[in-house]
């Protein structure tokens, strides 16, 4: 198994170079070239200059050698200056990331909670009216599109009733705690109901097939309650695929949810990558996306583990 | 089953059927009435007009015809290159199957939505691909559809694979071997049969996987680009005129929602049908 994980940490490591290589090209296809966007809109500016402030960046250098001064760099610990934020990228990006946590943790947190709740009340009582109920409720969560489900979430309780507020972190000035986690409301709402949907799935499926088992049948024949057998042991053998799709759910704590910060002007890791890719920020896209990236594959892998480690059965040998 | 057949049967009827019929009526979707802009349902206008004062009925008809264009097409393309990869990497085993899992699996691992967007906002021109074609409009039809085809061949891969693992060890595909029928030959004409019913499962569900995608994309003004009508693109400009006429954005997102339900449902009950034991898909 550490064979295992070492293979795998080193394919890891060679993903995440092939892509920022990859990456780095791409946002070089962008349309806009940074210096003819400034060319254009400074009367002041003339070619001479923009030649002068092309050679300063390196921006007139060959494809490979700006990517591998970048690489130089970013290895010895330099991840650059962000164009769009005038600031070093390792300033830039902490806020941000600690506001995306935040949102995606209590988000995903709370859809767990109430998929686990779901799942297994109606795994519980297999094809009953709650049953189909649930499983209707499901198949609509992962329908609905996300920025349509915020904008009618705004619509109603910003809009119409005026109990939350519809965009932000906190009130201008700065506010308490109780302002901040009223602002937090609206967009975990909506990215807890949009994500319940596939979750409730995957653990009433899950739970349906431990609670047939055997070995469940013999706990309750000999006595034991109906709590103990569920959690004790249906949970145990559902807790596989459910581990699963928990580690795998990890990746998108760091990259963010584009569509739901954007509605709510919530400032998060998907609204900076977007806008630091439209805006041709180089340090500070690559930097955002290698981070999500190396979580995301990083939490694949710990998915892995966690399932060998929980199934016996299972080996990687 | 009857329920979302029937309601994917309606819209794509109407889709194929209502802007050609409308055109005969005189009603043009992208005719710009700036004096009649987010009116309500009138005589004229059966469902009223957008925030530029075209009618709204059409345009919801057009959107449709779009994302449902989109949604098919892409979904069958993918489903046919993933199955390809999938049902060549699970026959052949070794180390075919293990270069294309590799790769198969780190195509999953990427963080969707960045990735999107970077390809999305590619500028075509820097390609080397023509001005004329960058600048069509049709060129963000073929961007959406080639974005959607990109990240959902996976899913089709993956069950494609295991589908051959399984069916390569079956008795008549052995005799097959021994009778010394080449791999394509088995490929086509005797495991293809086999995996037919997961495959059919998922690119109907892919339908549905890939409506919500482009109007994600749309509605991010990477996607279908105007005038083009696509349900995303018209959800996106509804935004501003949100308080006061809502119907702008609840009409584009209601039909979405209608649809990739009634495709989730309508695969969901395929896979009922072509294996009751099957687990959730995922």
């Amino acid at each position: 198994m550490i064979r295992f994980a070492a293979i795998r940490l080193v394919e890891i490591a060679a993903m995440l170079v092939l892509m920022s290589f990859v990456i780095y090209a791409l946002i070089g296809l962008m349309p806009g070239d940074p210096i003819d966007l400034m060319l254009s809109s400074d009367p002041r500016m003339t070619a001479a200059d923009a030649a002068r402030l092309k050679a300063v960046y390196g921006l007139d250098r060959p494809l490979l050698d700006r990517y591998l001064a970048w690489a130089g760099a970013a290895l010895s610990g330099d991840l650059g200056y962000s164009r769009l934020f005038a600031a070093p990228v390792a300033a830039a990006l902490p806020p941000r990331l600690g506001n995306s946590l935040l949102l995606m943790g209590s988000s995903f947190a709370l859809a767990f909670a109430a998929a686990l709740a779901l799942g297994t009340a109606a795994a519980r009582r297999p094809n009953s009216r709650l049953d189909r109920a649930v499983n209707l409720v499901c198949f609509a969560g992962v329908s609905v599109p996300t920025f349509w489900l915020a904008l009618i979430l705004i619509l109603v309780f910003a809009a119409g009733l005026g109990w939350l507020p519809a965009s932000g972190v906190a009130a201008a000035g700065g506010g308490g705690l109780g302002d901040r986690l009223r602002h937090l409301v609206l967009p975990v709402a909506t990215l807890a109901a949009a994500s319940v949907g596939g979750y409730t799935r995957y653990v009433r499926a899950a739970m349906r097939e431990a609670l047939a088992q055997d070995h469940i049948r013999t706990a309750r024949a000999k006595g034991a309650g109906e709590l103990r057998v569920v959690l004790h042991h249906a949970l145990r053998s559902a807790l596989i695929p459910i581990v699963t799709i928990l580690a795998l759910s990890f990746g998108g704590l760091v990259s963010g949810a584009l569509v739901t910060e954007t509605m709510f002007a919530y400032p998060g890791m998907g609204k900076l990558v977007f806008d630091a890719v439209m805006g041709n920020d180089y340090n500070l896209a690559l930097a955002a996306l290698l981070l999500a990236t190396a979580v995301t594959m990083t939490a694949n892998l710990m998915a892995d583990l966690a399932y060998a480690w929980l199934d016996p059965r299972v080996s990687y040998r | 089953m009857k329920g979302p057949l029937l309601w994917l049967a309606t819209v794509t009827l109407a889709a194929i059927v209502g802007p050609p019929l409308a055109a005969a009526f005189g009603v043009d979707p992208f005719a710009v009435d700036l004096l009649d802009r987010a009116a309500g349902p009138s005589a004229a206008h059966p469902l009223g007009t957008d925030e530029l004062g075209r009618d709204l009925l059409v345009r919801l008809l057009e959107g449709g015809r779009v994302s449902l264009l989109v949604g098919i097409a892409a979904a069958i393309a993918a489903a046919a290159i993933g199955a390809a990869i999938g049902l060549i990497a699970g026959y052949l085993g070794g180390w075919t199957d293990r270069v294309l899992m590799r790769t198969t699996d780190a195509v999953i691992a990427l963080p969707l939505l960045p990735l999107l967007v970077v390809l999305a906002a590619l500028d075509l021109g820097k390609l080397g691909l023509p001005r004329t074609l960058v600048q069509s409009d049709e060129i963000s039809l073929l961007r959406v559809t080639a974005l959607a085809i990109l990240v959902g061949w996976t899913t089709s891969a993956r069950l494609m694979r295991g589908a051959a693992l399984v069916a390569r060890n079956r008795d008549f595909v052995r005799a097959a071997r021994s009778l010394g029928a080449g791999v394509p030959h088995i490929l086509r004409r005797h495991i293809l049969p086999e995996v037919m019913g997961p495959l059919v499962v998922a690119t109907t569900l892919g339908i549905g996987d890939i409506i919500l995608l482009e109007s994600v994309l749309s509605f991010l003004g990477l996607g279908v680009q105007p005038p083009l009508a696509s349900w995303g693109s018209m959800l996106s400009n509804a935004q501003e005129l949100i308080a006061a006429s809502p119907q702008l954005a609840i009409y584009p997102g209601v039909m979405i929602f209608a649809t990739v339900i009634a495709c989730n449902l309508l695969g969901d009950a395929l896979l009922q049908r072509f294996d009751p034991r099957a687990p959730v898909r995922g």
